[in-house]
């Protein structure tokens, strides 16, 4: 079963070489113990570009499809038994990267 | 056989068996909603045929056979339409589960994963409700004053993220069973305190059919987790409270404060369980929980035959503690009432005040200080905070109460 677990920022600031050790041991966790699917970090929302071309004609603008103030700013994709060693791991990620995370399940 | 005596081993029947139903075929098809639908079906099935073939010998195992069979027949007729909903079945933890000092019943596994953390609290109460407690759609909504089909969604909702995320369908591992247990709990004591003090202007302010489902609910916990000390300490916390229940209202509909309760209409049976329950775990010499520690207080509160008997140090000792292993502010306020009876108004003003920023809005806040502020003379501000405290109360016997004390000072 995979899991996405999403990062969820509030501050305009990645993270700090702290945070990104604590990433990094528990990314190499994650493989040692074979959850890892996939990871990354994103770049801030500002670099993204929305493409509509349901009508044929690709459309481009500038910026996140919903500017909020909280956003996307990295993922885990993780394999799992069940929900909670899911959240088991989404808890130690959150620490890790110190933020917000979100457990969402594919389909 | 008499259609009395059928509907009333049907509802027997129901109250002793609807959880086993839907546990045992939740395992055998790793579905909740396969489960419940083909539970209720055995449950109808078994209201149009018991009063002309008779009750079966073992209503239980009659009600398990009919389930399955309902299951097995939704599941053909299912795959045929679509092989794919043979897909997506729940997990199942066929490892043994950690002893817990009681045979390991399915119906622990339904609870844990009705009151899964990852559910929202309110729908850990209503699929409790339905799953575990076996009562309708409709009637949960009732309880929660909201439309059936809002209700209907939330549980559909409910089952499918149960579904979708994978929430499995076992008893928590050793090491996470005391924080999960604890969730149970919350679920339990939240659907009492609801009957016990209902929030809302629209019902009754006691709701006995929640506070009864609640013990019902809590007792069967209890069967299957004696050894958990918090689980007997909210057991008997519950009957204690409950004993209480009648003399807490007046004829006229009128919250009746402990102090001014008739001690005779408190019920005997109910307090004496809850004392053998507090006595049980004091013997085991295991630091109490939360739940041990109110249902100790309780315990003292019930044992003074007259209000003056009441051994306030104790309780205040008992606040203490709890204080100790609770921060809530809720807390510091009912360890303050305790102060005032030991160490007068004033000392539990004080203290009642330091909480002002945390419990601006709770009714209860204000109509403590309404009371310390009366004793200490000062009816002005008393009746201010009276008004404040009727202003926030849902509960319509605590509205009429607050009411009379306020128009009592001049």
């Amino acid at each position: 079963m995979h899991y996405l677990v999403s990062v969820i920022d509030d501050q305009s600031s990645s993270g700090t070489p702290d945070e990104m050790a604590a990433i990094d041991a528990f990314n190499e966790r994650l493989q040692a113990e074979g959850h890892w699917v996939f990871a990354g970090g994103l770049a801030a929302p500002s670099a993204a570009t929305v493409i509509d071309n349901r009508g044929g004609e690709a459309l481009f603008t500038d910026g996140p499809f919903l500017e909020s103030k909280e956003y996307l700013a990295g993922f885990w994709i993780i394999t799992a038994p069940d929900l909670d060693v899911a959240l088991k791991l989404a808890a130690e990620g959150s620490k890790a990267c110190n933020r917000k995370v979100e457990v969402r399940p594919f389909l | 056989m008499s259609a009395t005596d059928a509907r009333e081993a049907i509802s027997r029947a129901h109250q002793a068996e609807w959880a086993r139903v839907v546990a045992a075929l939740t395992r055998r098809f790793g579905d909740l909603d396969i489960a419940e639908e083909a539970a209720a079906e055995a449950f109808a099935t078994a209201v149009e045929r018991w009063p002309a073939d008779g009750v079966p010998p073992n209503p239980g195992a009659w009600l398990t056979t009919t389930a399955n069979r309902k299951a097995v027949d939704r599941i053909r007729r299912e795959n045929k339409r679509d092989d794919k909903q043979k897909e997506a079945r729940m997990l199942y933890d066929d490892a043994p589960p950690e002893p817990l000092g009681a045979i390991d019943d399915e119906r622990l596994r339904l609870i844990f994963t009705c009151c899964h953390p990852a559910l929202a609290m309110q729908t850990r109460v209503a699929l409790t409700l339905r799953m575990v407690g076996g009562l309708t759609v409709p009637e949960i909504a009732h309880a929660f004053l909201v439309r059936p089909t809002a209700m209907e969604q939330r549980i559909t909702r409910a089952k499918a993220k149960i579904k979708a995320a994978r929430i499995p369908y076992r008893v928590p591992s050793a090491e996470d069973l005391p924080a999960r247990i604890c969730g149970v709990l919350a679920v339990l004591f939240l659907l009492f305190n609801e009957g016990y003090l209902a929030t809302s202007p629209d019902t009754g302010p006691v709701r006995h059919d929640l506070t009864a489902e609640a013990i019902r609910l809590t007792r069967l916990v209890h069967a299957l987790m004696p050894d958990d000390g918090e689980v007997t300490g909210l057991l008997a916390l519950m009957l204690l409270t409950e004993a209480r229940r009648t003399a807490r209202i007046s004829v006229s509909g009128e919250l009746v404060p402990l102090h001014e309760q008739d001690r005779g209409a408190w019920d005997r049976s109910l307090i004496d369980e809850g004392h053998r329950l507090v006595r049980e775990r004091l013997a085991t010499g295991v630091a109490p929980g939360r739940y041990q520690i109110l249902a100790a207080i309780n315990a003292v509160h019930t044992f003074a035959r007259d209000v003056r008997d009441t051994d306030w140090s104790q309780i205040v000792a008992l606040y203490d503690q709890l204080v100790r292993l609770d921060h809530s502010p809720i807390v510091a306020l009912n360890r303050a009432i305790a102060v005032a009876e030991l160490d007068g108004p004033e000392v539990a003003l004080a203290a009642v005040d330091r909480l002002e920023h945390h419990l601006a809005a709770y009714h209860a806040y204000h109509a403590t200080r309404a009371e310390l502020l009366r004793r200490l003379g000062r009816s002005h501000q008393s009746r201010a905070a009276y008004g404040k405290a009727i202003e926030l109360t849902g509960n319509t016997a605590e509205t009429t109460y607050l009411t009379r004390r306020r128009d009592q000072l001049r």
